[in-house]
């Protein structure tokens, strides 16, 4: 895991210290609010619905077990005892009062965290897979590059105010687990006759205006990366409408100019920029790598993880939890954060520390924040997993659901977020339970179902399998669902299924639609999103709104 | 012909804790929204929205809220500003913590 050097402590130390300032110039009434505003979004404060929001970035969503404590002790003694882990791989606190935030940013600067960037029209924090350094499919770990973005984007002078928020997400393995598509930028770490390089997907985006990123190229030479990402986000900059926030962000700019325009102007940009990259950065790059050297793995036979397997309950939760690891004795554990009617992403504090001490006696001490809101202990031994899964159930968190219909993606909606339109929580936490009662989630198998409280996607609605819009209908909430989303290496954006259905009625409709998918499968081995892809549209519309079939019958 | 004034009241989020507050008729903000001043005329809105906005020391981003007139005060017209009176729906936290 990458430390911070004395030039990061000094750079985080003084930005506490002027933000300190800011909050006490704030509560004597030296600034006004409209003052006050840019400069606490720029160090990740909102003000939400019923409370101010801490928003916290978790780089590339990497925790050690210290870090993990430390986030736990903040939730008791400035928040309610819990923190929301989000899409971004970030942590927001709910409930934080504006004196006790420089405290908070102090605590989060021990552990060598911070808030800053996590607001605002600037690159925000920089995202990767989740199974980065673990995955058995992987090419290279794209935690060290996710690092180097996140020291040159930091208070970068030219991109503090760009048209619009900007994100990038890094990826080192085909199979995307890190939504590289739906970014402003995504990276693929990609080889080619051997030599390491990236393959650059720029425009992706959900939101208002949902749209598939573009291959800006195919394969952009290791030494290049920083200078043409420069080049894309300042080409952006000159170029990104400013005059209609709707229509600031990248994908608008590719879509308005067209993708040869933008990609002759970020080489044109491009070829100014490379010479005043000195091979500094590359420098830096190879000592970033070296802080993320592998753990040293484990020898030793896995008999206790077969021999565990008699127990049923160890088995579902294997069969559902686990995932290949580089090291054949060895697993990926994702932790679900989606107990069946508990809120999607939240982890108390207990909780927390129950993590950190699992990955500190099992897990090489390494834990990671998924995008789907789950936790990952990347590195456990096979023979530990008996261990660990006795350790996760005392801790109330040793559900058996990863990818199934539970495992929903959940903005905080107007439980919480000023924005929403609409909750989010108690759909996700009816539909969870409502199939936990009828006990179908593991024969419906591999099912993503996401949504979000408003049309700017937070919770990756157009990417679900089954996607829901939380919308303000005449005052009434309105849940719009979308079929057919994927957010994985094949993204595509979800197909509206018609008219919206009420709070009372949503839960209803996507058991029509789970039961119709079990009628219309081949078998148990064609997933929801096969069948949806081989069949359409149409066969689940009719199971949605029966009571149009019968009026046209 | 006259259009029919929604009734009003001065809303906003406290300065210092973030949770939501009501303009009370004697000028003091509230955590509870039967005790705001209901508004039933234009003018005086705008006015006592002037006389929120003014209190910059105190509260964040006051504005007008739609209400209804109830029995034991103003009650809100919309659901997202019936949220603002109790807390989230998933834990008893806010406003409902002391309730």
């Amino acid at each position: 895991m990458y430390q911070y050097n004395e030039f990061d402590r000094a750079f985080l130390a003084t930005r506490n210290r002027q933000f300190r300032a800011q909050v006490e110039r704030r509560i004597d009434g030296s600034l006004t609010e409209d003052e006050f505003k840019p400069l606490r979004l720029m160090n990740g404060l909102y003000l939400q619905l019923h409370a101010y929001m801490l928003r916290v970035a978790i780089p590339y969503g990497t925790l050690n077990g210290a870090k993990m404590r430390q986030l736990a002790m903040i939730a008791d003694r400035w928040d309610k005892g819990y923190g929301h882990f989000t899409t971004r791989q970030n942590i927001q606190y709910n409930w934080p009062h504006l004196r006790d935030v420089p405290d908070m940013l102090d605590a989060l600067a021990e552990v060598e965290m911070h808030a800053i960037q996590t607001s605002g029209n600037t690159i925000r924090n920089v995202t990767a897979d989740h199974f980065a350094g673990a995955a058995a499919d992987e090419l290279a770990d794209p935690r060290p590059v996710a690092e180097l973005l996140r020291q040159w984007s930091t208070d970068h002078p030219e991109f503090q105010f760009l048209p619009r928020k900007f994100k990038i997400a890094v990826t080192g393995a085909a199979a995307d687990r890190a939504v590289i598509r739906a970014h402003d930028i995504g990276i693929q770490i990609v080889a080619r006759n051997r030599e390491t390089g990236y393959r650059i997907i720029i425009g992706g985006g959900l939101g208002r205006t949902p749209m598939v990123g573009m291959v800006l190229t195919d394969f952009l030479p290791e030494v290049d990366l920083l200078p043409y990402c420069e080049a894309i986000v300042s080409t952006y900059n000159l170029l990104g409408r400013r005059d209609n926030k709707y229509k600031a962000r990248i994908k608008v700019t590719l879509h308005e100019n067209g993708i040869d325009t933008i990609r002759a102007l970020v080489e044109a940009r491009f070829a100014e920029l490379r010479p005043r990259f000195s091979g500094v950065d590359q420098a830096m790059l190879r000592g970033i790598e070296a802080q993320f050297a592998p753990p040293v793995f484990r020898d030793g036979d896995t008999a206790a993880f077969e021999a565990a397997r008699a127990n049923p309950v160890f088995r579902a939760w294997a069969d559902t939890n686990l995932s290949a690891h580089r090291n054949p004795n060895y697993a990926i554990v994702s932790v679900s954060l989606k107990k069946h009617g508990a809120t999607p992403g939240d982890a108390t504090s207990d909780q927390m520390r129950a993590l950190a001490d699992i990955a500190q006696r099992f897990g090489h001490d390494e834990l990671r924040i998924s995008h789907e809101q789950n936790v990952i202990l990347p590195h456990v031994h096979k023979a530990d997993l008996p261990a660990v899964h006795a350790a996760l159930k005392a801790a109330d968190l040793a559900t058996a659901n990863i990818g199934l219909i539970s495992d929903i993606i959940a903005c905080p909606g107007m439980d919480y977020c000023a924005l929403a339109t609409a909750r989010s929580i108690p759909v996700a936490q009816e539909i969870a339970l409502r199939f936990e009662e009828l006990k179908l989630e593991h024969e419906v198998g591999p099912l993503k179902i996401k949504i979000s409280g408003c049309i700017n996607a937070c919770g990756h609605h157009h990417v679900g399998h089954i996607g829901i819009l939380g919308l303000d209908r005449a005052g009434i909430e309105n849940y719009q669902i979308t079929l057919g989303g994927d957010g994985t290496e094949t993204t595509v954006i979800g197909e509206r299924a018609g008219p919206g259905f009420s709070a009372a009625q949503i839960v209803p409709a996507v058991e029509r639609l789970v039961m119709a998918y079990l009628d219309l499968r081949t078998g148990p081995h064609e997933t929801f999103i096969a069948a949806y892809r081989r069949l359409g549209l149409s066969p689940f519309k009719a199971a949605l709104y029966p009571e149009a079939r019968a009026n046209a019958a | 012909m006259s259009h029919r004034f929604t009734p009003k009241v001065v809303t906003a989020n406290a300065l210092l804790e973030g949770d939501a507050v009501w303009l009370t008729a004697d000028d003091r903000w509230t955590r509870d929204i039967s005790e705001a001043e209901l508004i039933e005329d234009e003018a005086h809105g705008q006015i006592r929205l002037l006389d929120a906005m003014a209190q910059a020391g105190t509260v964040v981003g006051a504005y007008l809220a739609d209400v209804k007139p109830g029995a034991h005060g103003p009650e809100p017209l919309h659901f997202r500003e019936a949220f603002r009176t109790r807390g989230p729906s998933n834990y008893a936290h806010g406003k409902q913590e002391t309730a």
